[in-house]
């Protein structure tokens, strides 16, 4: 398994390291209710196909990627810096 | 058909002609008072169960495949009872006892064999951590032995004690621990629940959850649609699937855990030995393969095998501890999907859906697990009340803060 970094190009999987599912991305506002800490902690979809998560590249340029891969057969379609990512502000 | 040895005598001067099946392959009825979804141990476990301790035999096991292809025929069969929490702790004394009169109860040789299992440390902090341990064992009233160095050596002399990444401390011996024929619990468990008339119904793949104002009404199957008044989820890694069936979202995440087995050796290893630095575990079969495995591949995945990574790191670790199996050929890997929660611990519970009931979240432990799991599941869908020794695996615990976070690795699905 091959990760395409964005900064540093196709590299081995070693130098990853998997977070969780994309979830950890929005972490609820403080004083949000306690369902909403619980989802963002615990609960997940779990798809068996399309799923998007968090790696991290540990040995490399040490950010953060949200990638989009395939959880049955392996395939990596896309990684993409998260630190890229547009988050709408509150 | 009663087993005994004096049948396999008999049979074996007869030509072993007069074996029959050891459970019909019924048609699905229309109707059923229970439905299991699942057939793996934990399936057939909970049906036995049901039809033994409360009585109830108009139940249907559905499996999508074969009785025995899931993770029932994919573990590496270590049996323990050496839990901590309180929540876990009597869960799994209960099921070791369990264990020990499967036999008998099932009437069907599972090999279970209580060759003891011996975790190893590797630094002061680690003894601390196992004395704190090996005494929560002896207060639930289970066995745990401290080993030092030469006790340690005693039992396992041909460990690398002097390994410069982790040298060997000592061990806490589980003396009741040990290992089973994985596909035997299966079989055993399953011929007994159609010797009791629970239909076993393979090839089945339930396909939809029928729910109307809140009450589960049956199945959809590719064999047609099922009714019953009460269904169990008992699908293991495919719980997260199942349960969207009918709505729901689960605190699990699915990840593949690899195992390996080499040809098969005089006996060398006779107990059952982790390393849990290296993240690394073997045994021995009775029919001479080593069996050993380690932690997962990390990252969430459904495929059935894993990736090379781990098996390197494997491979490393036991070289590490036990150069002497560098000249075995590993023959097989393999890899099976685990349901794995964010405390490690698993769920036996109602849901929010009247007559719906969940046994999931086994992560990597769920076989030692298989005869407690079968029982209190069983008894909360036969009572509706969650049985005492499992009244803590809480389908909501995650919403409630009450964690039974067994390693204390925090809330993320793949440290456990
Ligand atoms: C490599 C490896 C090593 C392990 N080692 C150990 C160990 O040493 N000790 C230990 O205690 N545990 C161990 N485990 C864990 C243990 O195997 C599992 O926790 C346990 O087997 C899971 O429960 P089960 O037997 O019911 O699962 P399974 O056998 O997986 O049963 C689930 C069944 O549900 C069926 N199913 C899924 N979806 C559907 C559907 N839609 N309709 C109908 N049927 C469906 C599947 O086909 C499957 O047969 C290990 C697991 C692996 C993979
Ligand atoms: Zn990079």
């Amino acid at each position: 398994m091959r990760i395409n970094c964005p900064l540093c190009g196709p590299r081995d999987r070693r130098e990853f390291h998997y977070y969780g599912a994309e979830d950890f991305l929005h972490r609820p506002a403080e004083g949000a209710a306690p369902e909403a800490w619980d989802n963002h902690l615990h609960q997940r979809d779990n798809p068996a196909g399309i799923t998007k998560d968090l790696w991290y590249h540990e040995t490399g340029c040490s950010s953060w990627l949200l990638i989009t891969r395939n959880t049955v057969t392996h395939e990596i379609h896309s990684a993409e810096l998260v630190a890229d990512r547009k988050v709408p502000t509150p | 058909m009663r087993y005994s040895g004096l049948k396999v005598i008999t049979q074996g001067l007869f030509g072993n002609k007069g074996w029959t099946p050891a459970w019909r392959n019924p048609a699905p009825k229309a109707d059923y008072d229970a439905i299991i979804i699942g057939g793996g141990g934990h399936g057939l476990a909970t049906a036995f169960y049901l039809a033994k301790n409360h009585g109830l035999t108009n139940i249907a096991v559905l499996e999508k495949s074969h009785i025995g292809s899931g993770n029932i025929g994919r573990n590496t069969t270590i049996v323990r009872a050496n839990y901590f929490l309180p929540g876990n702790s009597e869960f799994y004394s209960h099921s070791l006892k369990l264990w020990e009169g499967m036999e008998a109860e099932l009437n069907y040789n599972v090999m279970h064999s209580q060759r003891g299992l011996i975790n190893l440390f590797h630094s002061d902090g680690q003894r601390d951590a196992f004395v704190r341990r090996g005494n929560a064992m002896i207060n639930q009233g289970d066995d745990a032995i401290l080993l030092d160095r030469d006790g340690v050596r005693e039992h396992l002399p041909y460990l690398d004690f002097e390994q410069t990444r982790f040298p060997i401390y000592g061990g806490l011996l589980h003396p009741r621990g040990g290992s089973a024929r994985h596909d035997a619990v299966a079989w055993g468990y399953a011929r007994g629940a159609d010797q009791r008339g629970v239909d076993l119904i393979q090839n089945c793949e339930v396909t939809g959850i029928d729910v109307e104002n809140g009450v589960v009404r049956g199945v959809q199957t590719t064999r047609g649609a099922i009714r019953a008044k009460k269904v169990g989820i008992i699908v293991a890694g495919r719980s997260s699937q199942v349960a969207a069936m009918a709505g729901m979202r689960l605190p699990i995440e699915s990840h593949i855990l690899q195992a390996f087995v080499t040809e098969g050796l005089k006996p060398v290893i006779n107990h059952v030995v982790s390393f849990g630095m290296g993240h690394f575990y073997i045994s021995q079969s009775d029919k001479g393969g080593l069996v050993f495995g380690g932690d997962l591949d990390f990252y969430a995945s459904y495929a059935s095998r894993g990736n090379l990574p781990m098996v390197e790191h494997v491979m490393e670790a036991g070289m590490t501890l036990m150069p002497m199996i560098g000249r075995a050929k590993v023959l097989r890997s393999w890899g099976g999907i685990m349901d794995m929660t964010p405390d490690g611990s698993p769920i036996i519970d109602k849901t929010h859906i009247d007559g719906l009931f969940i046994d999931a979240g086994w992560n990597y432990g769920g076989f030692k697990a298989v005869p407690a799991s079968g029982w209190c599941m069983a008894h909360l869908m036969a009572t509706g009340e969650s049985h005492e020794v499992a009244r803590r695996f809480k389908l909501n615990r995650f919403a409630t803060g009450h964690l039974l976070d067994e390693e204390g690795t925090g809330a993320q699905h793949n440290l456990h």
